[in-house]
């Protein structure tokens, strides 16, 4: 239903002038190539190594398992060295804040797939920028293109700050499935690890197949084999291991769910924008109710 | 036992749930303790009612038995709805596993008025002190402070909750006296000042020593009733904002008033006002993050909000002679003003032009709604329009778009449904301000 936007834009406008690289290459290259890595953010930093010191400008960078080569240019695979990753990590603060910096780390969790690219692009644009912090120059695509991502990014890890549903085993662990939309669980630890420092926690990224648990000393990434979350079911964790009290309180929420809710303004829309319709399968008051919801009646009819 | 506690948990979530702060920002409660939670960061909605609310904290009343009988009350003496009470264990239960379970940020407590304002106030108090005591519990807590409670009771108050408020619900004394018979300004006003005198003195006290306790570190808010007595949109943003200026306050809350009873001193409505309401909300942002003046955005002559158009395209309808504006050259604080650029915008924009000259073209990544712009702007000397319109017209341009007025009707209905891109509310208030705020959009 949503109006066209009406805008008087020159039709060259969406063209992503600054996408494209210009035809004359920068004084630091003197040709392109492809390049692939192992897919870790470690192995993209030795990338970008790479092309500095082979001179040559990426015409693409991509994962070895989705790499697909280019017809006519050579691939060049960059192994993994942690030493020379650091190296880069490090180096780049000679460019950017630490803010930017980090706001590269949160562009790679995106899983874009022009992420890679992007990141060479930005930090190329800040070593020419001879260390002036380019961070809010907002009229080069490249920066809007990182500042839009981590926006996103920050939605994204809210969003699991806040729809996170714990479920209480018998021996006392707080157990969670999510699914979100971009590998945001490196950027959540902090928040639970803090938040929860008395419980042991699980969240278990089903989609990525890997997760946070905290054993009330430290939070450690774990992961999980195949049958470990099962297919189609809210919780990885079969009703017969929950705490005895665990129904109740999941009850009992979908209790206050239902009686919070005020009839004359009822805004479903509303309601969908800020939580869609993806995030439903985990969250407890969206599970079917097993008690019969039964409104309490406030209102008193006018006596005539 | 289990079936009463959920009777109970439905009755005083359903008393509870026309007050219309969910806030749990604000705080600066650290889990130091190596207790349960933490309220030192941004606000979190949990949840989203179907009416698309923020459920952020666990909003429940104590007990809705009440000795006063205010006519817009759900809770007043002569309704007859079922009454229960919540025990002070089994409020700190649920707030507990509740919050271990990740459903809530904290509590909001609040309740009816049983025996005497101190006899009820005294046990709210002992609901926080065992949560923060006993269970070693960090997260946030908004109490309400009951009308004619002692002032220990309420330093006590904020030495263990994060925020504390006081409804004014009406917005003028002489409705007050109609509605709430038993409540006067002065016992609503007075609480107000001593909370904000202790914020202050505690604020001076904390820079001394570190180790006194904070007092109320979210401070207090308050809620107005919106469209059940007479006042003018005019009166009630003045309010506001004396209560701004004048307490200190942390937030007003609007709240469009819901038919809850057939009291013959109401007006018998059927909706709630919730356009009124969702333009109040916005004057609300223009005061507090726009820089406007309560008598900018309405006056004497003007007392009424414009429904059909948001306060701040309003204001520049009748203020044209301050643009255009040079989006390259301007200040921030009048590049604010302009009618489709947010705060977002606004500050991309500044940030931006230091680097190099904006085009329109960059306006519209950065999100500028150039649809309402464009009659407010020149970008490096250049207009978007040819010609100057006059206020009706560009009113009528922006609100049907370019057409006949045959089509306008159609493209209204249109509209109806189109989200409202107005203003875009800051990154700290993500709780249900943002929510209240697009509710009519």
């Amino acid at each position: 239903m949503k109006p066209p936007r009406r805008t008087n834009l020159p039709a060259k406008a969406n063209a992503a002038a600054g996408m494209r690289r210009a035809t004359a290459l920068p004084p630091s290259f003197d040709g392109t190539a492809r390049f692939t890595y192992d897919g870790s953010f470690d192995g993209l930093l030795c990338v970008l190594l790479a092309c500095w010191e082979s001179r040559r400008w990426p015409e693409a960078i991509q994962s070895e398992d989705v790499a697909q080569g280019g017809l006519f240019s050579e691939t060049q695979f960059v192994p993994t060295d942690e030493a020379r990753a650091r190296r880069v990590w490090e180096g780049m603060l000679k460019y950017m804040p630490g803010e930017a910096r980090t706001n590269l780390y949160k562009a790679f969790l995106s899983e874009s797939p022009e992420r890679e690219l992007l990141i060479f692009r930005y930090v190329q644009l800040a070593i020419e920028a001879g260390g002036q912090d380019i961070s809010e120059n907002f009229g080069n695509d490249t920066v809007r293109a990182i500042a839009d991502i981590t926006k996103q990014m920050f939605r994204e890890k809210h969003r699991m700050e806040a729809f996170v549903r714990f479920e209480k085993t018998h021996d006392g662990l707080f157990h969670a499935t999510i699914e979100p939309d971009y590998d945001v669980l490196p950027l959540i630890a902090e928040h639970f690890t803090k938040r929860y420092a008395d419980q042991r926690w699980l969240i278990f990224d089903r989609r990525r197949r890997y997760g946070l648990y905290y054993d009330l000393e430290r939070t450690d990434i774990v992961s999980f084999d195949a049958e470990a979350g099962q297919a189609g079911s809210k919780s990885a964790v079969s009703a017969a291991v929950l705490d005895e009290r665990e129904p109740l309180f999941q009850s009992l929420w979908q209790t206050y769910f239902d009686h919070v809710n005020i009839p004359e303004r009822r805004n479903i829309k509303l309601h969908r924008r800020h939580m869609p319709k993806r995030y439903w399968k985990y969250l407890t008051e969206k599970q079917p109710r097993e008690r019969h919801f039964r409104p309490i009646d406030n209102k008193q009819r006018p006596q005539q | 036992m289990n079936e009463r506690i959920q009777e109970k948990l439905s009755i005083l979530a359903d008393a509870a749930k026309y007050d219309a702060s969910c806030s749990s920002s604000g705080g600066k409660r650290k889990n130091e303790n190596r207790g349960l939670g933490n309220a030192e960061g941004m606000g979190i909605c949990h949840s989203y009612t179907e009416d698309g609310r923020c459920v952020s904290l666990l909003k429940i009343l104590l007990t809705n038995h009440c000795i006063f009988d205010c006519a817009y009350c759900v809770s007043r003496k002569s309704n007859d709805v079922k009454r229960a009470a919540f025990t002070v264990e089994e409020v700190v239960d649920l707030t507990m596993n509740f919050y271990r379970r990740n459903y809530i940020e904290g509590l909001f407590l609040s309740s009816g008025i049983f025996s005497s304002p101190d006899y009820t106030m005294e046990r709210l108090v002992r609901i926080c002190k065992k949560l923060r005591l006993e269970q070693k519990f960090n997260g946030y807590i908004h109490l309400k402070t009951i009308p004619g409670a002692s002032e220990e009771l309420i330093q006590e108050a904020g030495l263990y909750a994060d925020r504390l408020s006081v409804n004014i619900e009406l917005p003028s004394e002489l409705s007050l006296k109609t509605l709430a018979p038993e409540k006067n300004y002065e016992e609503i006003l007075t609480p107000m000042s001593q909370i904000q005198t202790k914020v202050a003195e505690n604020r001076e006290e904390r820079e001394l020593f570190r180790k006194v306790p904070q007092f109320a570190p979210a401070g207090q808010t308050t809620q107005l009733v919106v469209g059940a007595s007479p006042e003018t949109d005019h009166q009630i943003i003045k309010l506001a904002d004396g209560l701004y200026k004048g307490y200190g306050l942390k937030r007003v809350y609007y709240s469009g008033y819901v038919p809850v009873s057939g009291d013959d001193r109401l007006p018998q409505v059927v909706q709630p006002p919730l356009m009124r309401e969702h333009r109040l909300y916005q004057s609300d942002w223009l005061m507090r993050f726009y820089g406007f003046d309560a008598d900018e955005i309405l006056d004497p002559q003007h007392p009424h909000l414009d429904l059909e158009i948001d306060p701040k395209l309003a204001w520049a309808l009748r203020n044209r002679h301050v643009f255009p504006v040079d989006v390259n050259t301007a200040d921030y604080e009048l590049i604010l003003r302009v009618p489709g650029v947010g705060m977002k915008s606004a500050k991309r924009i500044v940030a931006a032009r230091r680097f190099a000259p904006l085009t329109l073209d960059h306006l519209h990544k950065f999100g500028v709604v150039l649809r309402r712009a464009r009659y407010f702007i020149t970008c490096r000397g250049m207009a978007l329009e040819k010609r100057d319109y006059d206020e009706q017209t560009v009113r009528r341009k922006i609100l049907y778009g370019d057409g006949q007025t045959r089509s306008a009707l159609v493209k209204r209905q249109l509209d109806l449904f189109a989200p409202e891109p107005t203003i875009i509310a800051p990154p700290d208030l993500v709780s249900p301000q943002l929510d209240l705020f697009r509710q009519a959009g």
